[in-house]
């Protein structure tokens, strides 16, 4: 089925932004499942509360992969606090729409900004659970639509 | 790698209309606009023309010309053979129907849409390979069995199906027996007198004719009820002015396709085989469907680790146009039904790549696609947490 991607989603995709792994990372988040048919891991390192380096590996969709490169993109220098007000809806902004059965795929890069947020809290021994809140699951995944 | 190539691998989704097709339409698109109903000669000849692309499709299928109906393609033949005779049958009080669950959605959902009608269908499994067994066919027929409908090569996986077996099962129950054959047309020889078949569906647009036209084939003396209702168009069943450009196009299509078939099969074979072992190699994949019992042009092998869309839209980026059977390329969520069907665990199924060649392809193609889709399934693992857990599991 001809999806009729977006240009910015197509250069996402095309030429991923931060894509790979990080080794002095000190949050690492993953989110998804391979049944669904995608799999987000964000690797952050965090230096005195602002998010200095990001970076992901997709197992997924091209709006998958291009998510994850918007979100990496829009958190990088951020402070912790502003990367978790990042929505799904300000990612599919900034790649100028999404087709709606990909929507999904933008709340599984906001949801893996936060879950990399949380396993940096974890490692701090602090519960990420205030801060960060639910992370939530892959609700498109029910299979019941 | 090499220099960037166009490569269409997508036949099985649909073809490149041929210069003999097109030539033998152009004239009906401009000069032949007749209506074949007047009784001028600019009718009489378009009439002709009809009857004559009614003739081909019925020699290539061993057929006689009045057991051809002329459609909109394959879909519309399937939902007409299955509900005619579903609906035909119900009044005897026959209202069961045998299908397997890997069939195209024209014939799934035209069962589905039987199902809630009240009929009650009977989905018959396949097995690892993509097969029916004739075996589960003879054990689903029961004294209310009105049809039995298998496809004779799977649109995905390309896997043949047993269909010499089960028409003649059908003909000795008594029970009748469609296919679609949408895949197999062009393809791989067909005699529905020979194989029993009672019904079958074919598409002009899988084997270098125009879309928007098909027809079926339906065994004199199976009454269908009318598919639409006006004039006397395809003796009464479907009413509505013949698209006969198409027609002709499909005539013209099938006789090409039939008459070179051991010929180019055996070209095709030999594309498809070599494509199938240079692809093998590759780390954790598998082809799905049996080896042998295959369409001479279908390849389909599922990658672990990759999903089935990125590895489209990456290998678009080099210029070959492939399919996959992944949710993502099907606009739901769920990877392919056929897959699901052969066993393959969801997550393999993402990754699953369909590449289906045709007479346009050629030795460098095949090339070329094998230079360029090894490193593209590395590239796409190597950005994979999948693959990275694939691998650290080992």
């Amino acid at each position: 089925m001809a999806m009729l991607y977006s240009d910015k989603v197509m250069d996402h995709f095309t030429n991923p932004r931060n894509v790979g792994e990080l080794a002095d990372a000190n949050g690492i988040g993953e989110v998804g499942n391979a049944k669904c048919g995608d799999i987000m891991k964000m690797y952050i390192k965090v230096d005195k509360g602002v998010i200095t380096d990001v970076k992901f590996k997709t197992f997924g969709c091209g709006a998958a992969i291009a998510t994850s490169s918007m979100a990496t993109e829009m958190i990088k220098g951020k402070t912790i606090e502003d990367a978790l007000k990042l929505t799904n809806k300000a990612v599919v902004e900034a790649l100028e729409g999404l087709p709606p059965v990909k929507i999904h795929c933008s709340v599984l890069a906001e949801q893996a900004v936060r879950a990399a947020v949380a396993d940096y809290y974890k490692r701090l021994g602090i519960d990420p659970g205030p801060i960060v809140g639910e992370i939530g699951d892959c609700h498109a995944c029910s299979h019941d639509e | 790698m090499a220099e960037t190539r166009f490569v269409y691998a997508d036949n099985a989704a649909t073809t490149k209309i041929s210069d003999a097709v097109f030539d033998a339409m152009v004239p009906w698109l401009k000069e032949g606009y007749g209506n074949p109903s007047s009784i001028y000669r600019k009718g009489d000849e378009a009439a002709r023309a009809v009857l004559k692309a009614r003739e081909q499709v019925a020699a290539a299928l061993g057929a006689e010309p009045r057991e051809i109906y002329f459609t909109s393609g394959g879909s519309e033949a399937d939902n007409w053979a299955i509900k005619g005779v579903a609906h035909t049958f119900a009044k005897k009080g026959k209202k069961h129907i045998i299908t397997s669950v890997f069939e195209h959605h024209a014939v799934l959902h035209t069962c589905d849409a039987l199902r809630k009608e009240g009929f009650e269908i009977t989905y018959l499994p396949v097995d690892d390979m993509g097969l029916v067994s004739v075996e589960d066919v003879k054990n689903a027929i029961r004294e209310d069995t009105a049809l039995v409908s298998v496809m004779y090569a799977n649109n995905e996986i390309g896997t043949v199906q047993p269909i010499s077996e089960i028409g003649a099962l059908c003909h000795e129950r008594k029970v009748l027996f469609h296919t679609d054959a949408v895949q197999a047309v062009g393809n791989l020889p067909i005699d529905v007198k020979a194989q029993q078949i009672d019904l079958l569906s074919l598409s002009a647009h899988k084997i270098h004719g125009p879309k928007g036209v098909g027809a079926l084939y339906c065994r004199r003396g199976i009454l269908l009820p009318n598919l639409i209702d006006g004039g006397g168009q395809e003796g009464g069943h479907r009413a509505g002015t013949e698209n006969v450009a198409g027609i002709v196009g499909l005539g013209v299509a099938i006789t090409k396709a039939m008459e070179t078939l051991p010929e180019r099969a055996a070209r095709l074979r030999a594309l498809r085989d070599r494509l199938i072992d240079g692809l093998l190699p590759i780390e954790r994949c598998r082809l799905n469907g049996d080896r042998e019992k295959r369409l001479p042009g279908n390849v389909n092998i599922s990658f672990e680790g990759v999903e089935g869309e990125s590895l489209l839209l990456t290998l678009d980026a080099h210029g070959i146009c492939a399919s996959s059977g992944s949710a993502c390329t099907s606009g739901s969520l769920d990877p392919s039904h056929v897959l699901l069907a052969i066993g393959l665990p969801a997550e393999v199924a993402h990754g699953s790549l369909r590449l289906s060649l045709s007479d346009d392809t050629s030795e460098e193609d095949v090339d070329y696609m094998l230079s360029v889709i090894p490193g593209v399934i590395e590239k796409l693992r190597a950005m994979s947490p999948l693959w990275e857990r694939i691998i650290s599991e080992k």
